[in-house]
């Protein structure tokens, strides 16, 4: 029996980690299936990583670094190249790796900490040919960045996340074209800061309210087709246009991989993908917790740290028998507001809610209700789905509230 | 010199090749692509059909119902999965059920064991996410599942290790017939051998010509499908089809093997042999008709979409027949060939031995092909045994399917050995799971690499020109 056995060694189970560890826990194993901790941050090698958490810019193997440092001077455990391949219910683990064959752990706590995958092409189900040269954003980032290996040199890239956002800069400073940035969406989902610097600082054009229709070649990709489409998202036939390329990159959506969420019959949100968590970042499932991109999908590993640290402490005063809940508050969203995390409020402390939009929205205002009262309104200059919003409902607040519901309103 | 060269690495091939390994002879394959299972083996619906849908007396009928009756057993020694699921043909009126009888009938004139005409009740009791306009179906008990390019691999493994050679990357450009034997020539090669078996698929009309036979042509039809995660897998246990019409059996739903759902084909002739395209009228078609079928399909579990093309042959039955001495078509294998293929494979076997082939059984022959499964079937225990032995059991390299750097050296070592990434997909599913390669394909690009001797810019998706990348970074632009 292990006091926390934390699933994953990116970012967010490293913070989660430190937390436990610095809230009096010491047996703490972190399981990594990577031969080193650092998680999609080893490949992320541009800037822009820790502006929140450390007021510098770092790339992400440099803000990993810094994680991976304290982790070795607090002395927790970790196994490297080594998968988990259940978690049942009553937090038992099974993993493999190359050492210690198939094993079991059980933990008095688990973190889920596994992250997210890219949404494959399958899914779009794209006409055309299933040529070589069609990769998502992320596969062709290790590709050039961790392998130094270039996928291609004329790119397309669909969708306009930030990873292909990131890649389109990076093939560009690789040599490569990049001829156009295509996004379904009348917006991107990406961050505007990723616009600005690796979109217009290059001049490559982002095609809103485009798509690829068709993709065209035998054995390698050598063009697609792409179209303009309407406010149905259909495709416009008059604006079909052919582009030459032999690299198509797709960066058209993250997933929380829960699937072993799944195993543990945790609680999984149709919205996120993810669990659905309490303020302390615990699941239904009392003693396993889920935090960073495995729980929802986040722009800035900053946050993730941060909802990490909130799922350690819980951790560790689960463990100690210190985690008591008070109460049951379901918050609801109106639609307009996609989702909060976290979903439900169990103890009344100040608590900082997260959450997404539905649609790039100008003078809005944030409404928090308790029923028919207007407990807290907050006036935003712009909202947008690629930007998670923070606000923070104060213990006071909470300490009378029936219900809540978190509403948009345009001004 | 070989006794026999088999043009055509499909399942029809395969089976021949595996049937023939059994005896004395020296026996080559050719196939045009970088693997075998390349062609229609590699798309289709993977059903053993129980064999009530071809005309009574025709050659499909007859080859359909005995490769039905032999396909488990000979799963069972190449160690490929086969589920016995059954099938259901689901009608929605009176008219269906008319064509329904008739099926009953002619599956009882072909040998089909088990048939029966079912009402709606005994339909719901068996698969409740049927849709509620179906009205009736036949259920065949027979009917079954198997995964054909798995079939396919393991049937030509088996004929390699029992002596079969493989000739990858070997398009036949011309058949010159001398006084003892056949030259099949490529343009940097030439194999002889006394005896050809063509089961060269939708080219095998082609190949026959070149031989000096016209008698018939093959014509391409497109097969549009949609394959969804195994998250949907038990929406429904039985192969589920609709009542057949002029162009085929319709869209069927079906689970697989492997526990994704499988959706499709469409159904349209075209001129093109290579055109694999798919289409937005093929997707919307299998959506439409999957949800007239079945309630519930989750079509954004989508995972991947694929296109097979069928080879139609002109005469309406399988081409199975020899124009000139030594020299045997196995020509317009539609459906049910992956069905009939051991059948066709005994069929051929027989031909030959009439032909004058000499079948003087091995002392060593072995059916068994050692199991591609062993390690993902095993008990923990026995697991562990494994990875103490080779620890890269022990190593996961394909997260969404579980699939460990063991596996994968085993199928780039295996015959036939895997060769490129789609090679490595086919035989172990690494990259066949809901991420579609998007972890795991870096590293085993670097597998393939190293295993091979090759540089990593050199290793392609299938052969050809279909390299994942152009170079290294800071060199190639």
């Amino acid at each position: 029996m292990r006091d926390l056995v934390i699933i994953g060694g990116g970012p967010a189970g490293m913070s989660a980690a430190i937390a436990a560890f610095k809230s009096g826990i010491k047996d703490i194993l972190i399981l990594e299936r990577d031969e080193r901790l650092g998680g999609i941050l080893q490949q992320c090698i541009h800037n822009g990583f820790g502006l929140h958490k450390f007021g510098e810019e770092l790339t992400g193997p440099e803000y990993a670094f810094k994680y991976e440092q304290q982790i070795l001077e607090l002395g927790i455990e970790f196994k490297l190249g080594t998968m988990v391949l259940d978690l049942s219910r009553d937090r038992v683990i099974t993993a493999t790796n190359s050492e210690d064959g198939i094993f079991q752990i059980k933990a008095k706590a688990v973190i889920l900490a596994m992250g997210c995958r890219e949404r494959a092409k399958g899914a779009l189900n794209i006409a055309g040919s299933r040529p070589a040269g069609i990769f998502s954003a992320g596969t062709a980032q290790k590709f050039v960045n961790m392998k130094g290996y270039m996928p291609g040199k004329d790119v397309v890239i669909l969708g306009s996340g930030d990873i292909g956002l990131i890649m389109a800069r990076r093939m560009t400073l690789e040599g490569a074209k990049v001829h156009a940035v295509c996004e379904l969406m009348p917006y991107s989902g990406g961050l505007a800061r990723n616009i600005e610097q690796c979109l217009n600082d290059f001049s490559i054009p982002l095609k809103l309210s485009h798509t690829v229709t068709k993709i065209h070649g035998k054995e390698r990709l050598n063009g697609v087709t792409i179209a303009k489409v309407d406010e149905n998202r259909r495709p416009i036939p008059e604006t079909e246009e052919f582009i030459p390329c032999d690299t198509l990159l797709l960066s058209v959506g993250l997933i929380p991989e829960n699937e072993l969420s799944k195993n543990a019959q945790v609680n999984i949100s149709a919205v996120t993908s993810g669990a659905v968590v309490d303020q302390d970042r615990q699941t239904d499932i009392d003693g396993i917790f889920s935090c960073g991109n495995v729980l929802h999908v986040h722009d800035l590993v900053d946050f993730v740290s941060d909802e990490a640290e909130i799922a350690g402490r819980a951790a560790a005063e689960f463990i100690n028998g210190n985690l008591k809940k008070e109460t049951c508050l379901h918050i609801e969203t109106d639609g307009k507001i996609r989702y909060t995390v976290p979903q439900k409020i169990t103890r009344k402390k100040d608590i900082d809610v997260y959450f997404r939009v539905s649609d790039v929205m100008k003078n809005v205002k944030i409404n928090v209700h308790d029923g028919e009262t207007l407990l807290l309104s907050r006036k935003k200059q712009k909202v947008a789905p690629g930007e998670m919003e923070k606000l923070t409902l104060k213990k006071e607040l909470l300490d009378s509230a029936q219900s809540l519901k978190f509403s948009l309103e345009v001004l | 010199m070989y006794d026999v060269a088999i043009i055509g690495a499909g399942v029809v091939g395969g089976m021949v090749a595996r049937t023939l390994s059994r005896y004395n002879l020296k026996i080559c394959i050719i196939e045009k692509e970088n693997d075998v299972a390349m062609g229609a083996t590699k798309a289709n619906s993977a059903i053993v059909h129980a064999g009530f849908d071809a005309k009574e007396g025709s050659l499909k009928a007859r080859l359909n119902v005995e490769g039905s009756n032999l396909m488990e057993q000979v799963c069972r020694e190449l160690n490929v999965k086969y589920k016995n699921n059954g099938s259901l043909v689901v009608g929605f009126n009176d008219e269906d059920k008319a064509t329904l009888f008739d099926l009953l009938k002619r599956g009882n004139a072909n040998g089909v064991k088990g048939l029966k005409l079912l009402e709606k009740d005994e339909l719901k009791a068996l698969e409740p996410n049927l849709s509620d306009s179906i009205t009736c179906a036949l259920h065949a008990p027979t009917g079954a599942i198997v995964c054909p390019y798995e079939l396919t691999v393991a049937a030509i493994g088996n004929a390699m290790d029992n002596g079969a050679e493989l000739l990858c990357g070997f398009e036949v450009s011309g058949i010159k017939r001398t006084a003892d034997c056949y030259e099949i020539l490529s343009a940097e090669k030439a194999v002889k051998a006394k005896f050809v078996v063509n089961c060269a698929g939708l080219y095998s009309d082609e190949i026959a010509k070149r031989a000096g036979d016209d008698t018939f042509s093959v014509t391409p039809r497109r097969g549009e499908y949609i394959l969804l995660d195994k998250e949907c897998g038990n929406l429904v246990s039985h192969t589920i089809f609709r009542t057949p019409s002029k162009m085929g059996k319709g869209i069927l739903v079906s689970p697989t093997v492997d526990g994704n759902l499988l959706l499709g084909p469409t159904s349209v002739n075209i001129l093109d042999k290579e055109d694999k395209d798919l289409t937005n009228e093929g997707f919307a078609k299998i959506i439409e008709s999957a949800k007239e079928t079945v309630k519930g399909v989750p079509f954004n579990k989508a995972i991947t979409s694929f296109c097979g093309l069928r080879a139609v042959g002109s005469t309406g039955d399988f081409i199975i027949t020899s124009p000139s001495a030594g020299f045997i078509n196995a020509a317009g294998i539609e459906s049910p060939g992956l069905s009939a293929s051991p059948a066709i494979a005994l069929y051929i076997k027989d031909m030959l031995s009439v032909l004058g082939l000499t079948l003087k059984e091995k002392a060593d022959y072995n059916p068994v092909r050692p199991s591609t499964h062993a390690f993902r079937e095993a008990t923990i225990e026995e697991k562990n045994e494994m990875i103490k032995k080779n620890p890269a059991y022990g190593k996961i390299v394909c997260r969404c399917e579980g699939v460990t750097e063991g596996e994968i050296l085993d199928a780039l070592r295996m015959n036939p050995k895997a060769r490129d990434l789609d090679g490595v997909k086919r035989r172990t599913r690494a990259q066949m799971g809901r991420c579609q390669g998007g972890f795991c394909s870096p590293y085993i690009t670097e597998l393939i690499a190293k295993e091979q001797g090759i540089a990593f810019e050199k290793v392609t998706k299938f052969g050809g020109n279909s390299f994942i990348n152009i170079g290294k970074t800071k060199e190639v632009l």
